[in-house]
């Protein structure tokens, strides 16, 4: 677009000094999206659903700090994990959408809860809102980034090539949600009396919603070679967190049952209660202007 | 002494050179300094209210990532700001404390309600366009560090507004309902916008002094013209009405004819009776004391780390 004005001279036409870039371009560039023919396409999309959704529901949540962090260091962090997570989410939407024959916006926006497929960890009310504070919201900031980069790192070598790549870019990123829930997880369990107890409330808070993560479903056995089983995960996320936990002075919870309905959970589409509010905020205008542009 | 300290402060500026933070410089220039680069901060943190109320409801996931790390930007603009401010002795505790208390101000404009997604466009297009109006002769301020920071925030300030004028393109090669809300939401925007500029000069206390001290480049009026010539064709090209009925082309000054704001609503939100103002502040207040356990536990933290010679 030329935009005619004074300050144009001030901008240049040099990209590299945003934070994020002005193009919002396609980061997938090269990567071949042909669907692999031994892959179960169909589960495929259910798998991209899976993880795209974990990553759009965090990222809704965690953008709810924007302006109410302790400090505007952190509410600038925490933009920038919730702004990772976004462009996460809608690679994985789209390469749904590659099978399904929808865009980013239809799966995000028109899907009713029963067809959202993320865990229920990423879903509830951490704060800032009355479901916790800054300790819960880094309690589960550190499980969901350490679960998660256990997960990319087996994913990269994906039998898709697009959850390949996709694992590929998201690994850097995760690393540094991982390192700075890390920091304020040790930074509050070691500060004061009080960030101790919170720390450790908070903890106690996301914990009942850890075993899900583990939960292996058949649309992964439906993919071997393409998705990485849960069940794999949990060594290597209970020996990461066991050193924070250490060296933050915390103690690990007691392991729970994942609480079941039916016999399903979140990758089944069965949320908790707070997931409607959540999706009614989320989806309300989209829904009310159909045939809308943005 | 003093007499010769204030020469050479004198001469720097009259030769547009730099005044940097280690050089001598008068208590009023620090102190009306401080002032209004702490306005401006509180009004980067403040306004990522109005625009943040969208984030959530953003309808579609590139909009809400644009939000996002737009609202993001004013954050960082406030912090580089409130830096700016401790080159001059000030601390930013201090000067929150100011703002959630009531002493300092900041733009008046975010103390009006975004109520439909075309606001984070006109958001955009007119605010973030009278700001830039406002900003861009600061990047030529006396004082070294507010230049600097001046540069760097007026380059994402045009960022900003090009996305919010992109947005407004975008509603209005849409549906009737989003022509509608451009247009609505423009008429609610435009008259704060002018507002922006402060008062008339007739009016403007803090005007002739910041001028000399070359603070200020120019008057408050000569850039509501400069903001109102620059947005008329701009709205032509959008398709929408600016809501002035004396707004019109005058050949012979070469400038737009237009109409005064509503001075009094002006006052009368500046004094604190906006629909947003108490909100705002109580937002801010909230954060900010929400926030103190965990202010307390990193500097508590950071203490023992010192004191075990860990950092």
């Amino acid at each position: 677009m030329s935009f005619d004005n004074a300050y144009e001279s001030l901008l240049g036409h040099e990209d590299s000094h945003w934070a994020f870039g002005t193009g919002f371009s396609e980061s997938l560039v090269g990567v071949d999206r042909e669907i692999p023919s031994t892959v179960d396409a169909e589960a495929l999309a259910i798998y991209c659903l899976m993880l795209g959704d974990d990553a759009l529901i965090m990222s809704q949540r965690l953008a709810e700090w924007c302006s109410r962090a302790p400090e505007i260091e952190e509410d600038i962090a925490l933009a920038n994990i919730a702004l990772d997570l976004l462009g996460q989410a809608r690679l994985l939407l789209s390469r749904a959408g590659d099978v399904l024959g929808k865009d980013e916006d239809e799966l995000a926006f028109l899907r009713d809860e029963r067809g959202f497929r993320n865990v229920h960890l990423a879903e509830i009310d951490c704060g800032p809102g009355p479901g916790g504070d800054f300790g819960t919201t880094i309690a589960r900031l550190l499980v969901f980034s350490t679960w998660r980069l256990a997960l990319f790192s087996r994913l990269r070598g994906s039998a898709d090539p697009v959850l390949a790549a996709v694992a590929e870019k998201g690994l850097k990123e995760l690393a540094y949600h991982r390192d700075h829930a890390a920091q304020w997880a040790v930074r509050l369990g070691g500060g004061t009396e009080e960030s101790h107890r919170r720390m450790q409330a908070g903890l106690d808070r996301v914990w009942p919603f850890v075993s899900e993560l583990f939960l292996s479903h058949d649309v992964e056995s439906r993919l071997g070679g393409v998705a990485v089983p849960a069940a794999e995960l949990k060594s290597e996320v209970d020996g990461v967190l066991e050193a924070v936990f250490s060296a933050a002075g915390l103690t690990r919870p007691a392991d729970a049952p994942t609480p079941l309905v039916a016999g399903m959970a979140g990758r089944d589409g069965v949320h908790t209660e707070s997931m409607g509010y959540l999706l009614a905020e989320m989806q309300h205008l989209h829904r009310s202007l159909p045939g809308a542009t943005w | 002494m003093a007499d010769e300290l204030e020469l050479a402060f004198e001469r720097t500026v009259q030769a547009e050179a730099r005044i940097e933070p280690r050089d001598w410089m008068p208590d009023g220039y620090r102190k009306t300094l401080i002032r209004q680069i702490a306005q401006h901060a509180h009004s980067e943190i403040i306004g990522m209210q109005p625009e943040g109320n969208w984030i959530s409801r953003a309808p579609s996931l590139r909009r809400k990532a644009i939000l996002l790390a737009k609202v993001q930007d004013e954050a960082g603009h406030g912090l580089y700001l409130y830096s700016a401010t401790e080159t001059l002795g000030a601390d930013r505790a201090d000067l929150t404390d100011k703002l959630i208390e009531g002493r300092q101000k900041y733009s008046s404009i975010f103390n009006y309600p975004t109520l439909t997604f075309a606001d984070v466009g006109v958001i955009g297009w007119l605010v973030d366009g009278a700001a830039i109006c406002n900003q861009v002769p600061l990047c030529r301020t006396s004082y070294g560090p507010y230049a600097r920071a001046m540069i760097r925030v007026c380059k994402e300030e045009s960022f900003h507004q090009r996305q919010g004028y992109e947005l407004l393109m975008t509603m209005m090669r849409g549906t009737q309902a989003q022509r509608d809300m451009v247009q609505d939401s423009v008429n609610r925007w435009w008259w704060p916008s002018l507002m922006m500029f402060g008062p008339p000069d007739s009016e403007s206390s803090n005007t002739e002094q910041s001028m000399a001290w070359r603070i200020k480049r120019n008057t408050n009026d000569e850039l509501r013209q400069k903001f109102v010539d620059m947005t008329v064709p701009q709205a032509e090209k959008l398709g929408v009405t600016l809501p002035d009925p004396l707004l019109k082309w005058n050949e012979e000054r070469g400038h737009h004819d237009f109409g005064q704001p509503d001075w009094d609503e002006f006052w009368q939100v500046v004094k604190g009776n906006g629909v947003c103002n108490e909100q705002r502040l109580a937002h801010r207040r909230k954060a900010h004391e929400d926030g103190a356990w965990v202010r307390e536990a990193a500097e508590a933290y950071a203490a023992k780390q010192v004191k075990e010679g860990v950092a």
